[in-house]
């Protein structure tokens, strides 16, 4: 058995190159929230509780006065709704870690942190150790740079100068090929991407990444012949 | 005034909804499937989870933005395939779209 602070410290190694990416898109979050009248703190409490970039960017790019909180609410969920196949996915990979830990864990499931657990389940066991050495710090970076990015934002200019804005495609681009088994895998990522495409040109809203989910993972299904392990 | 420490009611209404909901998501796969034993068609299905769900995220901003974009994702996909670290390829993705939209002049 390795100890719990081993397996921190690794957890802690594989989501440094995240923390690092997590802090500019932070700070660009926290200075649309403000753009669009947020406070500081109101920018900090929606990256402590919410926790979810994707939805965040959506929903901030949508947000005018007065609030229109239930299609704000409802597409932060349309947005979010991946987090199913993705805690489902996971909790196979949750061992012996404890009910209680297992609901907290899941508050603070990122893209980022599920990912890079779930590719090291492929050749690890995952213990608490791990797991909260992934989870935990990406939360404080993500709201801390959000309540920075609010009070000093502006001064930042674009972040698509330093091609800030296409970090985020090139950390996901590199863990899909970490998944990498040959010809199925392409077959999943075509049959993703493809929905994906169709999704955004005829689905409104953000469904494009429940249709391009759903459709990969429907594709991987039908084509699992049973004689396979 | 604001000041930075101003909380509106109806910012903290949305934000607590948003919360919930979110929240909602992260355990519905826990709560449907946790401790069930999943193998077969079942397993292969989650398997394919995490390069459908990051590929559906990830191309629309990828495919459908522009060419400095899809080429940039091409580079930093080689550079994947032939396992160059993470760092390096945030770093190559970053340099390739900079030095894409000046050529291309968007």
């Amino acid at each position: 058995m390795t100890s719990f602070s081993s397996s921190f410290r690794q957890g802690l190694k594989d989501i440094v190159p995240l923390m690092v990416a997590y802090v500019p898109i932070g700070l660009l979050w926290g200075t649309l929230a403000a753009g669009k009248g947020f406070t500081a703190l109101e920018a900090m409490l929606t990256s402590m509780f919410v926790y979810a970039g994707a939805s965040q960017f959506v929903v901030v790019d949508m947000w005018r006065e007065p609030l229109p909180i239930l299609l704000l609410v409802a597409t932060t969920l349309v947005v979010n709704l991946r987090h199913f196949l993705m805690s489902a996915s996971l909790s196979r990979h949750l061992g012996n870690i404890s009910g209680g830990w297992r609901y907290a864990l899941m508050y603070i499931l990122t893209d980022e942190s599920w990912a890079v657990t779930e590719r090291r389940a492929q050749t690890h066991t995952i213990d608490l150790g791990y797991i909260l050495g992934t989870f935990l710090p990406l939360w404080p970076t993500w709201f801390l740079c959000s309540f920075i990015g609010a009070v000093v934002g502006n001064a930042l200019g674009d972040p698509a100068v330093y091609g800030l804005d296409f970090a985020f495609s090139a950390i996901f681009i590199t863990i899909i090929m970490g998944f990498w088994k040959g010809p199925r895998t392409a077959g999943v990522i075509v049959a993703s991407g493809l929905a994906a495409v169709l999704g955004k040109l005829y689905l409104p809203g953000a469904w494009y990444i429940m249709a391009g989910g759903m459709v990969g993972v429907i594709f991987a299904a039908l084509m699992h012949s049973e004689d396979e392990a | 005034m604001n000041s930075w420490f101003t909380l509106h009611w109806s910012w903290g209404v949305t934000i607590l909804g948003m919360a919930v909901v979110t929240y909602a998501t992260r355990l519905s796969g826990l709560l449907l499937l946790g401790g069930v034993e999943v193998k077969g068609r079942m397993k292969a299905a989650l398997d394919a989870v995490p390069v459908s769900v990051m590929m559906a995220v990830i191309t629309p901003m990828i495919l459908m933005t522009g060419k400095a974009e899809s080429v940039s994702a091409i580079v930093v996909a080689v550079c994947a395939y032939f396992r160059a670290p993470l760092v390096v390829n945030i770093l190559v993705g970053m340099g390739c779209i900079v030095a894409l939209r000046l050529m291309l002049g968007g």
